[in-house]
């Protein structure tokens, strides 16, 4: 492959739904404006578009005759289709001919960056493949206005540039910027509905969302600080595969400094402790499909910059110093999210603790730090995100048949929607890892590893393993409530549940065989460490 | 500029740097604060300022500039309009001041006292490493990201929030500089950039708040919890 086409594959993930978001993001008159409504209608407009001031500076197709909707809701299918396209063509060519570069080095793709984007795509693609059926049924319940489609379609196209943004790019500090774009752009989209809730829920997420991932800036600069001391030119100090190369001339005092500071910082967005806050607030008020991406993916991007910074405090400090930071974060999420999966109510918030249950295993993985632990937690980010999608988009669907979140006003759905309740339950049971869903395979290599890995961490395993049993008992009883018992069969579109039906599909299929991505996934754990 | 001069230079920008967060911490009135976080921002735009010069980096210096029309312009103003909006309806007495911060004023200051000492045993092995008049003032910065967490999670109006979450931001722009000259100038313009719209969202999210809660009081914010 020359460098044309690396450069292009490199930027299309990122720049291909940056155009897309753009494209929504014009103002398109529905009918014909007159000359004298226009004015009125642009000054109407202004005061909606200018907090998207970073979807509007992408560059837009003709903005030509009044478009169909359902070609425009399709058209949200065009990024995770390129998103996918670019990160199989990517993986092909890493697993035999080594990482590719573009733009000096700006943006960098090994085989986790390909294992990464596939993730993306296969997420964004139920997600968006679900978007036109609950948008509908917003309009239906008089939720939300024509213009309010557009915004949403801007601003998840927008989401979906900076998550690809930060996975493509070998800059530390560009990725630190990118995760924290993920932020302002979601924030609308959190608090789409304007009512107390949903407001609350987006000061929440945009105020400790952005100051804890202010501290993963910090610890940025405090590396980039070590790298300068170390002799390293300053174009290079924040080149990632130039920090593990030379992580072991970095001053090890302040790596640690550093690395404790960006453990935090990007754990915040990872939903792990301390500043987990956020998490169930956001997803439990953000639309269905964008709870669906937060959780699916936003997530493991977030802990995949961990991953990264794993290997440079690897090479720094030892083995030590991490595992047994990132081995604490994660049992005390872990504890906590199966206290509060015990006492839920809410079923969309049971899904945000399950999402922060899986988040501290693969936390836990990481730890480990062996060749098979981080096979594991990047095959468990990849069976978690979709079956956490599915799981939500589904909840999505139920929040509109039922009116209602709370889990003891919901009764028998398997007889009121089937094919809804079918794939809620499916989804349910591959989070609480039953074969022949991938999580099993994935936790079942986490603890294989966590008991190889010496007395420590062994008993570490052991205590997550017990909390995890106890997550799957609040799993199993609520929603077991929720689905089973008598009630009438209602009218349900059969398209809806398609995009779900393919997930889980596929968290199956990854379950049973990984098929072509088996050198991928093996090159992925060797490029973050796994030696 | 002769060593001693630029040292002496660099420690008032830095001294009126912490002391403007300190500030910050003792007044109650928003529209002081604000005022108080945009005299910080000229600081943080002098000591980049000097830094360049004296390094002969006409590239910092641009950066501190643009920088100090950010911090000292840009954002005070937004502030500045949300205030005013704040204010313009109703009963606005009350909005417009801190009435009741989690801790009291003699405590934040206590605690400010304790912070700066704290940044200062975080920061020996920054200074360590390399000791040069810069990073010897290091740990001002990191007192500043210090008392900006604490302001963050002691006040209770909105906007206090939102200058304790800008404080945080100038303490790391201010360590960027003094232990390296600042960082590349794509992240530092990737920086602003975001932090330029999380303030926007901020504002937006106020209104929306005022126009939902009738107030901008975060302890009004209890619906959601478990």
């Amino acid at each position: 492959m020359n460098a044309t086409a690396s450069a292009l594959l490199l930027t299309a993930p990122a720049a291909v739904p940056l155009l897309v978001a753009g494209a929504y993001a014009l103002p398109r008159p529905r009918t014909r404006p007159t000359v004298a409504a226009l004015p009125a209608r642009l000054a109407e407009a202004r005061p909606g578009v200018s907090p998207q001031g970073a979807v509007l500076v992408a560059e837009a197709p003709e903005p030509g005759q009044v478009p169909q909707r359902h070609g425009w809701d399709r058209a949200g299918l065009v990024s995770p289709v390129a998103i996918l396209t670019c990160g199989s063509l990517l993986a092909a060519d890493v697993v035999g001919n080594g990482p590719r570069t573009a733009y000096s080095g700006l943006l960098r793709a090994d085989a986790l960056t390909a294992w990464m984007l596939l993730v993306v795509g296969a997420v964004a693609l139920i997600a968006c493949g679900s978007a036109p059926a609950y948008l509908a049924g917003e309009r239906a319940a008089g939720r939300a206005a024509g213009r309010t489609a557009w915004h949403y379609h801007a601003l998840v196209h927008s989401f979906l540039a900076a998550m690809c943004l930060s996975v493509v790019t070998a800059n530390l500090g560009v990725l630190w910027v990118a995760v924290e774009a993920t932020t302002i752009v979601t924030a609308f989209l959190v608090g789409h509905r304007r009512t107390r809730t949903s407001v609350e829920a987006a000061w929440k997420y945009v105020v400790i969302c952005s100051a804890g991932i202010a501290l993963a800036f910090l610890g940025t600069v405090l590396i980039y600080y070590a790298a300068r001391q170390a002799g390293i030119a300053e174009a290079w100090a924040l080149d990632w595969p130039t920090l593990v190369s030379r992580a072991d001339r970095l001053d090890p005092a302040v790596t640690r400094l550093g690395i404790t500071l960006v453990v935090l910082g990007f754990g915040t967005k990872a939903g792990l402790i301390p500043l987990h806050a956020w998490l169930p607030d956001a997803h439990s008020q953000a639309p269905a499909p964008v709870s669906a991406l937060m959780s699916g993916v936003l997530l493991s991007v977030a802990f995949a910059a961990i991953l990264r910074y794993r290997v440079i405090a690897d090479a720094a400090l030892g083995p030590g110093f991490i595992r047994v930071l990132l081995a604490a974060v994660a049992l005390l999420t872990l504890a906590l999210a199966a206290g509060l999966l015990l006492a839920q109510r809410d079923y969309k918030r049971m899904l945000a603790y399950s999402s922060m249950e899986h988040m501290s295993l693969i936390a836990l993985a990481a730890a480990i730090g062996s060749p098979l632990a981080l096979s594991a937690a990047l095959l468990h980010i990849a069976g978690h995100g979709l079956a956490k999608s599915v799981a939500f988009c589904a909840s999505g669907r139920i929040l509109q048949i039922t009116g209602t979140a709370r889990i003891g006003r919901v009764r028998g759905l398997l007889a009121r929607a089937p094919a809804t309740a079918g794939a809620f339950g499916l989804a349910v049971v591959a989070l609480m890892a039953f074969p022949p869903f991938s999580l099993f395979a994935s936790e079942l290599g986490i603890a294989r590893a966590g008991f190889a890995a010496g007395a420590g961490l062994a008993w570490a395993t052991a205590a997550a393993l017990l909390l995890v049993l106890v997550a799957f008992a609040a799993l199993a009883a609520r929603t077991a409530r929720m689905l089973l018992g008598p009630g009438s069969p209602g009218e349900e579109s059969p398209s809806a549940v398609g995009p779900l039906m393919l997930g889980l599909a596929a968290c199956a299929a990854l379950g049973v065989t990984l098929g072509p991505l088996t050198g991928l996934l093996h090159d992925a754990a060797h490029a973050i460490g796994g030696r | 500029m002769t060593g001693g001069l630029f040292t002496q230079l660099l420690d008032l920008a830095c001294g009126a740097f912490l002391l403007a967060a300190v500030v910050v911490l003792w007044r109650r009135e928003l529209a002081a604060i604000v005022r108080y976080f945009a005299l910080q921002g000229v600081a943080l735009a002098a000591l980049a300022v000097l830094l360049g010069s004296h390094e002969a980096r006409w590239d910092l210096v641009g950066v501190g500039l643009g920088i100090g029309v950010l911090r000292a312009g840009v954002l005070p103003y937004l502030m500045r309009r949300a205030l005013s909006a704040l204010s313009a309806d109703g009963v606005h007495s009350e909005e417009v001041r801190e009435t009741q911060p989690l801790v009291n004023v003699a405590a934040s200051l206590l605690t400010a006292a304790l912070l700066t000492l704290l940044a200062y045993a975080v920061a020996r092995p920054l200074t360590e490493l390399d000791p040069t008049p810069a990073t010897r003032a290091l740990p001002v910065g990191l007192a500043v990201v210090l008392i900006g967490f604490f302001v963050l999670v002691t006040r209770r109006r909105a906007l206090a929030q939102v200058v304790g979450f800008l404080l945080l931001d100038n303490g790391i722009t201010a360590t960027a500089f003094l232990a390296t000259s600042g960082v590349p100038l794509i992240v530092e313009l990737g920086v602003s950039f975001d932090v330029l719209l999380a303030v926007l969202v901020l504002q937006i999210l106020t209104a929306r708040m005022r126009v939902a809660f009738g107030t901008t009081d975060i302890d009004d914010l209890r619906e959601l919890h478990d």
